[in-house]
């Protein structure tokens, strides 16, 4: 915040900084953010639930982030996203039980000439096949 | 900084590299790192040094054909290796000055001989890390040229005469544009770059930011001094996080070298210019909403006039234009208007990069002179549709657009020529799809994504996308009629009619064209509850057994 000197038209830029730093937006960040940047709490909420980049929840230990782009999709994203979902019991944007995976979709990463992407922990793994995304989770759940 | 004292700078890293008997290119671009492209450079490091050759291993943009990495190019003999990994690097590193690694050459003449390159002119040349290799290829000529020794209108002329068009999509005049804004009364005037490349399936932008950030921070320089702005944002999706650390690292190298700051090239222009960060919304692309997230709001078109050019970013005269048209502004004042209206067809002048993904062989960047045929890009340079699959449309302008069907792969590309066959430019997403790809299921896919995006402002967007949605996924599910069709047709209309902003406007645009060209899948869909691609999961027509019917 002292960076963009509170300006008030720095309120995404600071959001995004405590995402990073914490991995979610909670009800107590974005009053303390709102209350520093003298912004309505109403603008702030707002700002925080229409971006798809923001979350109020906070991530699994893991995310699987699978890219649900036109070229992903023309090349099967959607069977990805449905075998994750079986394989983790729990439908894409949520965390499964036990905290362990987040079953994420992105919008397009720009990876598309590597169709279908997937993003294991934030790193961009191109031509994903379902067998070797289903390994990447059994590995993951039995950490 | 003087024009002399850059050349001094050229000429002097130009000598540093010729130090060198041999370069070693490696992209490291998103789609090439993915494949190992950071292990195979330290590789080739590595391997360099224990060779004792003088050779100096560089780390670049976006090569262009991305299917075929990790991509290596050795200079200067030219030799493009593809599919290349950690252990061909002291192979590749032996045979420096000798024969190519036998079995690794890249074989894709054709796929760079109909290419023309101007934005992409140094991806895979330069690493975009370092402002004196952009120096040493005529970087930042074209500002200190502007500056020193043409006018700002003699710059809005300049751009006028090429006949540059908004490469965003929508083909708005850029020379015109400039004008609007430098007339535009106030002191206090914004340059705003929008990287906000939210149209699924493109990657253009992407790939200039992260390749040639230089470029496009001097484009916005020279378009600030047109226009009489002092200050500029760069709005870069937070999806795109190397993109922001490496123009991060440009601003502060060129503040550094006094190519942003006060006093410009010891002249009273004073610029700078400072990145913010998307949050992931597609309707942040249109140009009020786009102002609206950097004032830190939520991203709602306004209804226009007035125009940004009048009163933009804080109530302002704001210029905003795409990243690859301010791609374009260096070489176009560098070599002039004319040579820039010489590329290109007779109203869409110079070149277009375009995203090639989908069902074909090169996917990757690829750079054309606007006019090409549709067939040249996706048969010759594209090298078809792989698997002996057949072609069946390509998709251009992502949600916005629409799907073109293989009879019309004749057609020049150029705004107008796309516009008429009822799809868009767009940013240059041109996604290929073949016979395993069902029409009807890609428009249903298309109007989800506008159904999400839609900002909620106005009811025909809000309210119409989730309509059509419902109606698509009706006959996506075999349950549709033909009264449903009936109906779709009548509400795209409405929603092309009333909508507020571009992207309720041209949200219809892919259901529209595939009811034109691809109306057989929805009649087979409806009538026949039959999806020919076999994509659509619809309950098989349940046949009765027959002691039922007996």
């Amino acid at each position: 915040m002292r960076k963009n000197g509170f300006a008030r038209h720095a309120l995404i830029e600071t959001l995004h900084t405590v995402q990073s730093a914490f991995g979610y937006l909670d009800d107590d960040s974005i009053r303390f953010v709102a209350r520093s940047l003298r912004v309505p709490m109403s603008q702030a909420y707002g700002v925080v639930t229409f971006y798809h980049y923001f979350s109020l929840k906070p991530p699994g230990k893991h995310t699987m982030t699978i890219c649900a782009g036109t070229a992903c999709y023309i090349k099967g994203s959607d069977k990805l996203i449905a075998a994750a979902e079986k394989r983790l019991g729990v439908a894409h944007g949520q965390t499964t039980s036990d905290g362990q995976i987040s079953l994420m979709t992105a919008r397009c990463v720009g990876a598309c000439s590597r169709a279908p992407v997937v993003l294991c922990d934030g790193a961009v793994a191109g031509e994903m096949a379902s067998e070797l995304m289903l390994e990447q989770l059994e590995r993951w759940a039995v950490e | 900084m003087t024009i002399e004292e850059l050349e001094q700078i050229a000429k002097s890293v130009c000598q540093e590299n010729d130090k060198y008997d041999f370069e070693v290119n490696v992209c490291m671009d998103l789609a090439c790192t993915s494949q190992g492209a950071e292990s195979l450079r330290e590789a080739l490091e590595k391997a360099a040094v224990a060779s004792g050759k003088n050779v100096l291993v560089r780390r670049t943009g976006c090569m262009g054909p991305c299917s075929s990495g990790p991509l290596v190019r050795v200079d200067p003999e030219e030799h493009l290796y593809h599919h290349v990994n950690a252990g061909h690097a002291e192979a590749i590193v032996g045979s420096l000055g000798g024969a190519p690694v036998a079995g690794l050459q890249c074989d894709l003449n054709d796929h760079f001989d109909k290419q023309v390159r101007v934005v992409l002119e140094n991806a895979g040349h330069i690493d975009p890390e370092k402002i004196d290799d952009y120096i040493c290829r005529d970087g930042y000529k074209a500002l200190l040229t502007a500056l020193t020794e043409m006018t700002p209108n003699g710059v809005i002329h300049r751009i006028t005469e090429s006949g540059l068009r908004g490469r965003g999509g929508g083909g708005y005049p850029t020379g015109l544009k400039w004008g609007t804004v430098a007339k535009a009364a106030g002191d206090l005037k914004y340059v705003v770059c929008n990287g906000d490349e939210g149209d699924p399936g493109a990657f253009m932008d992407r790939s200039v930011m992260e390749g040639d950030p230089h470029r496009v921070i001097e484009g916005m320089a020279i378009a600030a001094y047109a226009v009489g702005a002092s200050k500029g944002y760069i709005y870069v999706r937070a999806e795109y996080p190397i993109a922001v650390s490496r123009l991060t690292t440009a601003l502060r190298e060129a503040r550094r070298r006094g190519l942003l700051g006060n006093g410009i090239c010891n002249t009273p222009f004073s610029f700078d210019v400072e990145i913010r960060l998307g949050a992931g919304a597609f309707v942040c692309g249109e140009e009020t909403a786009l102002l609206a997230s950097i004032e830190g709001r939520r991203g709602t078109p306004k209804p226009r006039p007035p125009y940004p050019a009048v009163s933009g970013l804080f109530g302002k005269p704001t210029l905003i234009n795409n990243v690859e048209t301010f791609a374009n502004i260096a070489p176009i004042v560098r070599n002039g208007g004319k040579w820039f209206a010489n590329m290109g067809s007779e109203r869409s002048k110079g070149t277009k990069v375009f995203a090639l993904t989908g069902k074909i062989t090169n996917t990757g960047l690829v750079e054309v002179p606007m006019g090409i045929k549709l067939r040249e890009i996706i048969e010759v340079i594209g090298g078809g549709v792989p698997g002996g699959h057949t072609f069946k449309a390509v998709q251009t302008g992502g949600p916005s657009g629409g799907c073109i069907p293989a009879e019309m792969l004749d057609l020049g590309v150029s705004y107008d020529a796309l516009m008429k066959v009822g799809s868009i430019m767009g940013s240059g997403g041109m996604i290929v799809m073949d016979d395993t790809s069902c029409m009807v299921n890609v428009a249903r896919f298309f109007v989800e994504f506008c159904m999400t995006e839609s900002c909620g402002k106005c009811i025909p967007c809000r309210a119409g996308t989730a309509q059509m949605y419902t109606l698509l996924s009706r006959i996506c599910d075999g349950i549709g009629t033909m009264d449903d069709l009936e109906l779709l047709v009548g509400l795209c209309e409405t929603i092309k009619e009333a909508s507020l902003c571009g992207l309720g406007m041209t949200a219809p645009n892919p259901v529209l064209s595939t009811l034109k060209y691809f109306r057989n899948e929805y009649i087979e869909h409806i009538v026949h509850k039959r999806c020919p691609a076999g994509v659509c999961n619809m309950e098989a027509p349940v046949a009765l057994p027959a002691e039922v019917l007996a």
